[in-house]
C-alpha cells in the first residue's frame, strides 16, 4: 500500500521567552503509520504537537492536511479538522460518567438532550473495533488510570478523528496495560488512521512505531523508518552523545534495621482506605524500591512515613523509636530525607530564593540562626558551596526557585536534603519530567548514599529505574504488598502482573479508590 | 383544634414560608455548580423584597413587582459575576460585599415605604378539585401562592436539566473541572456567568414574594437571614435540586413551628431554630474528608484563569 503524507509541518518556529522551543521544524506522518516522536523533556516534542493541535500559535511555519495549507487557531478547530490528542494528564471530568465526558463540549445537533442511548451505542462498536471496553455508565472517577486513557482515545474517536496524537502515553501504564494499547493503536492505524506517539522511551519507538522523528533542543535530528534503527543509534541522536545504559552499582551491604512498617493503614484525600495493611522493613544500605501503578496507595504512604499524614491503624517505627503519627519536624529531625513527588508545591518554596530554600530545614540552628535572626552571610555561603557540590544552574543564590528547570529544582532538594547525612531517604518520583543527564545524576546521588549506608526508599512508576537501583522490590497494588522480590529475581512480566493486582494469572481484585 | 387540622397548618405554612427559601437554594445550587459560591443572596433577596414591594405598590400590580425583583436580583449578581469571575476576586469577599451592599441600599431607599399596607397583594388562590382531595387537598392547595407551584415545578425543571441535558452536562464541568471543560470547547465565563445570574434572578423573586405575597409589606431586613439559610440548604442538599425541594420546606416547617410553640417554649429560643440548624450543617459539611465525599463542585471558589493547571 503506498503512504501517502495526510501531515506535512514545514518550518514550525516556537518561541518562547528564553528559549526557542522549536527551531525550524519539518515534520510529515502518513495515513496508516504510528510515527514516534522522539526526544528528551525539553527537546520541543509537546511543543510541536500543541500548535498542530492549536493550544499554541506557531511564530512561523506552515502546516498542510491532505496537501492543503490550513491554520489551526484552536483545540476544538483541531477536532474540526479530524485531529485529536491525547494528553499525558487527562482531560476528563472525574465526577462526570465516562459517557457524559465523551458528550461534553461535544455539538451535534441543536437538541439539548445528549442522545446517551445512541452514544452508548456508538462507543460499543468502536469499541469492539479497537479492544477499548470500557463501561461507559461509570463515574470517571472509579476507573483505573488505564481504563481512563481508553476513554481519552475514545473521545478522540468519537469524534472521527484521522490524527491521533498520543502524548507519553505509557508513563501511566502497567507493562501489560501497554500491550493492550499498542495492539489498540495498530489496529487503528490499519483502519487507516495516522497516529502520533511522543515519547522519551527507546524500547517503546521500537516495539510499535513504523517511522520516527527525532527531536533535540527544538530541532530535528533524522526521521527514519524505525526497522532501520536500533537502540544505541537512537539513543547517540536523543541525547547527542554515548549513553551508558546499565548504572554501576556495588553489592548491597545490609546494616541494620531502619524503617519497620506494621500493619499500617490509612486514608486516602476522598476519605477511602489508601493503604490496606501494609507491612515492610528497610535496612541501612539498601534501597527498596516500590513499584506500582500510580493511585495505588504510593502518594499516601510517601505521606504517612514523612507525617504529611495521619495512620488510621498500624506503627511506623524508625530507627527503634516509634514514631506513628509524629510531626514531620520530629520525623525529619530523626534523620529523614524527603524527595516529595511534587517539588515546587511540596518540596520548595517558588517564590523563596535559592539559598533561602536551601536551609528550609536548618534555618532554625546554627550557623544558620544566630538568636532569633538569621545569619545572611552563612546562608549565601552555604549556597554557594551547595550550588557548586550539586551543579545546580541558576544566576545567582538569591533568584526565586520559581525560575529554575525541573533538573535543577530536584538538585536543590537533593542538596537540602542530602546536608546533614541523612539515615533514611524516601524518594518519590525523584526522576520524573527529568533529562537523561539530570536522571543519571539524581540516580548517582541515591547510590552514594547507599554506598555511605544510609536506606534509600524509592518510590517511581519508572520499572526501568526500580529494576536498575533497588536492592529489593516491593510491589503496590491497591494499597497492599503484592510481593516483595530480591533485584535479579524478579521478571518484567511477574512485576506487571502483580501491579495490576493478579497474584496469579488474571485476577479480577477491584482496585480500591 | 385536632392534630389534622394542626398538621395541616403546619405544612400549608411550611410550603408558604420555604418557598422563597426553595427558589433562592435552586439560585445558588447552578452557581455554585458552575464553580462560583455567592454569598450575596441575602443582598440579593431583600433588594427583590424592597423592588418588588414598591413596584407593586406604584403600579398596582403585584407581577410586575415580581418581574422586577428578579431583574434587580439578576442585576445583581452580575456585579458579583463580574468580581469573581471576570476579576477573579475572592468570591468569598465579593459575596460578602454583595450581602452588605443589598441590605444597606434597601435599608436607605426604604425609609419612606416603611409601614405601608399593600393592597395589591398576589392573591391566595385554591386549586379546584385538587384541594378536595381529604388531608392532601387542604395543606397543599388551599390558599397557597402561585408562586409556590412555580417555585416546585422550577425545582423539578432544573434537576431535570442538571442531570439530564447537554447544558447540565456543562454546568457540572465547569464546576468541577473548568480546565477539562474549557479544552473540550465549553465557555466556562458564559456558563458561570448565566448560572450565577440565574441564582440572582431566583434570589430576587424570593425576596420579592416575601414582600408582595408572604407578608404584604416592606420592613427594613425583612429578610431576616433568609440568604443565610440559602447558603447552609444548598450544602444541606448536596447541591441536587430535589433535595433542595425536600431542604426548603422542611426549614419552612421549622420557622412555622417557631411560632406555633410559643405558648409552650421562649419564643426566641425557637426562632433561633432554623438558624442552629444551618450552623450545624455548616459544621457538618466543613470537615474536608465529608466535604468531598458529599460531591461538592471541586472548583468551588476557585477562580478559572485559562492555561494555568
Amino acid at each position: 500500500m503506498a503512504k501517502s503524507e495526510r501531515l506535512e509541518m514545514r518550518g514550525i518556529v516556537k518561541r518562547f521567552p528564553g528559549v526557542v522551543a522549536n527551531d525550524g521544524v519539518d515534520f510529515t506522518a502518513r495515513a496508516g503509520e504510528i510515527h514516534a516522536l522522539l526526544g528528551e523533556n525539553g527537546a520541543g516534542k509537546t511543543t510541536l504537537m500543541r500548535v498542530l493541535y492549536g493550544i499554541y500559535q506557531p511564530d512561523a511555519g506552515e502546516i498542510f492536511l491532505d496537501g492543503r495549507p490550513i491554520r489551526v487557531r484552536s483545540p476544538a478547530e483541531a477536532l474540526a479538522l479530524g485531529i485529536g490528542m491525547v494528553h499525558q494528564h487527562f482531560r476528563l471530568v472525574p465526577t462526570l460518567s465516562v459517557e457524559e465526558n465523551v458528550v461534553l463540549g461535544l455539538r451535534e445537533g441543536l437538541s439539548p438532550f445528549p442522545h446517551l442511548r445512541r452514544v452508548r451505542e456508538r462507543l460499543a462498536a468502536i469499541a469492539r473495533d479497537y479492544g477499548l471496553e470500557v463501561d461507559p455508565r461509570a463515574k470517571v472517577f472509579e476507573l483505573s488510570v488505564g481504563e481512563q486513557q481508553r476513554v481519552e482515545i475514545l473521545k478522540a474517536l468519537y469524534r472521527r478523528v484521522q490524527i491521533l496524537i498520543m502524548d507519553e502515553p505509557t508513563s501511566v501504564l502497567t507493562p501489560q496495560e501497554v500491550e493492550q494499547l499498542f495492539s489498540t493503536l495498530r489496529s487503528l492505524v490499519e483502519a487507516g488512521l495516522t497516529v502520533i506517539f511522543i515519547t522519551h522511551k527507546l524500547d517503546e519507538v521500537l516495539a510499535v512505531s513504523d517511522r520516527v522523528t527525532v527531536l533535540r533542543k527544538g530541532k530535528v535530528v533524522a526521521t527514519l523508518p524505525t526497522a532501520e534503527a536500533d537502540k544505541p543509534s537512537l539513543a547517540r541522536m536523543m541525547v547527542g552523545r554515548e549513553v551508558v545504559f546499565r548504572l554501576e552499582r556495588g553489592p548491597a551491604k545490609r546494616g541494620e534495621r531502619l524503617l519497620e512498617v506494621r500493619d499500617l493503614q490509612a486514608l486516602s484525600d476522598r476519605g477511602l482506605p489508601a493503604i490496606r495493611g501494609l507491612s515492610f522493613e528497610l535496612y541501612a544500605g539498601e534501597i527498596l524500591g516500590v513499584a506500582g501503578v500510580a493511585g495505588n496507595g504510593q502518594k499516601e504512604l510517601v505521606e504517612v512515613l514523612t507525617g504529611l499524614r495521619r495512620a488510621t491503624k498500624g506503627r511506623v517505627l524508625l530507627f527503634g523509636k516509634d514514631l506513628t503519627n509524629r510531626s514531620p519536624r520530629e520525623i525529619a529531625a530523626a534523620g529523614v530525607a524527603h524527595i516529595p513527588e511534587e517539588r515546587l508545591r511540596r518540596g520548595l518554596v517558588p517564590e523563596m530564593s535559592v539559598a533561602e530554600n536551601l536551609v528550609l530545614k536548618g534555618y532554625r540552628d546554627p550557623p544558620f540562626a544566630r538568636g532569633p535572626f538569621l545569619d545572611q552571610r552563612a546562608i549565601i555561603g552555604h549556597a554557594e558551596e551547595a550550588i557548586a557540590a550539586y551543579q545546580i544552574m541558576t544566576p545567582s543564590p538569591n533568584t526565586p526557585a520559581k525560575l529554575l528547570s525541573g533538573g535543577n529544582l530536584q538538585r536543590l532538594i537533593l542538596a537540602r536534603e542530602l546536608s546533614g547525612q541523612p539515615r533514611l531517604i524516601i524518594a518519590a518520583h525523584p526522576t520524573y519530567g527529568l533529562d537523561v543527564g539530570a536522571t543519571e545524576q539524581i540516580r548517582g546521588l541515591l547510590l552514594k548514599q547507599r554506598e555511605l549506608g544510609a536506606g534509600v526508599l524509592l518510590i517511581s512508576e519508572d520499572l526501568e529505574e526500580i529494576l536498575s537501583l533497588s536492592d529489593r522490590i516491593l510491589v503496590l497494588f491497591a494499597g497492599q504488598a503484592m510481593g516483595l522480590f530480591k533485584a535479579g529475581e524478579a521478571a518484567l512480566e511477574e512485576l506487571g502482573l502483580l501491579m495490576a493486582g493478579a497474584r496469579s494469572g488474571k485476577g479480577e481484585e477491584a482496585s480500591a479508590g | 383544634m385536632g392534630w389534622e387540622t394542626w398538621l395541616i397548618g403546619t405544612i400549608s405554612r411550611a410550603l408558604a414560608y420555604g418557598t422563597p427559601l426553595l427558589l433562592g437554594t435552586l439560585g445558588e445550587i447552578y452557581a455554585e455548580r458552575s464553580g462560583v459560591l455567592n454569598l450575596g443572596v441575602e443582598g440579593m433577596m431583600v433588594m427583590g423584597a424592597f423592588s418588588a414591594f414598591a413596584t407593586a405598590y406604584t403600579t398596582g400590580n403585584p407581577w410586575l413587582g415580581l418581574l422586577v425583583a428578579a431583574c434587580v436580583g439578576g442585576a445583581f449578581s452580575l456585579i458579583h459575576a463580574f468580581v469573581s469571575i471576570t476579576l477573579r476576586a475572592n468570591q468569598i469577599v465579593s459575596g460578602l460585599a454583595l450581602t452588605m451592599l443589598g441590605l444597606g441600599l434597601a435599608g436607605v431607599l426604604g425609609r419612606g415605604w416603611e409601614g405601608k399596607p399593600l393592597e395589591a397583594a398576589l392573591p391566595a388562590l385554591t386549586v379546584p378539585h385538587l384541594a378536595k382531595i381529604p388531608g392532601l387537598g387542604p395543606s397543599l392547595f388551599v390558599n397557597q401562592n402561585a408562586l409556590v407551584y412555580l417555585a416546585a415545578g422550577l425545582a423539578v425543571l432544573l434537576w431535570f436539566v442538571l442531570y439530564k441535558t447537554k447544558i447540565g452536562i456543562s454546568i457540572r464541568a465547569v464546576g468541577d473541572d473548568p480546565a477539562t471543560a474549557d479544552a473540550m470547547g465549553v465557555n466556562v465565563f458564559r456558563t458561570r456567568y448565566l448560572c450565577v445570574l440565574l441564582g440572582g434572578v431566583l434570589a430576587g423573586l424570593g425576596g420579592g414574594y416575601l414582600s408582595v405575597a408572604y407578608r404584604p409589606a416592606w420592613t427594613e431586613g425583612m429578610t431576616a437571614g433568609m440568604g443565610w439559610i440559602v447558603i447552609a440548604l444548598t450544602i444541606f442538599a448536596f447541591w441536587n435540586p430535589l433535595l433542595g425541594l425536600v431542604g426548603a420546606y422542611f426549614f419552612g416547617a421549622l420557622y412555622h413551628l417557631s411560632y406555633r410553640l410559643q405558648p409552650w417554649t421562649s419564643p426566641e429560643l425557637l426562632k433561633t431554630m432554623p438558624y442552629v440548624f444551618a450552623i450545624l450543617v455548616l459544621a457538618l459539611v466543613a470537615r474536608g474528608t465529608l466535604k468531598r465525599r458529599m460531591n461538592a463542585p471541586a472548583a468551588l471558589c476557585e477562580p478559572y484563569i485559562r492555561g494555568e493547571e
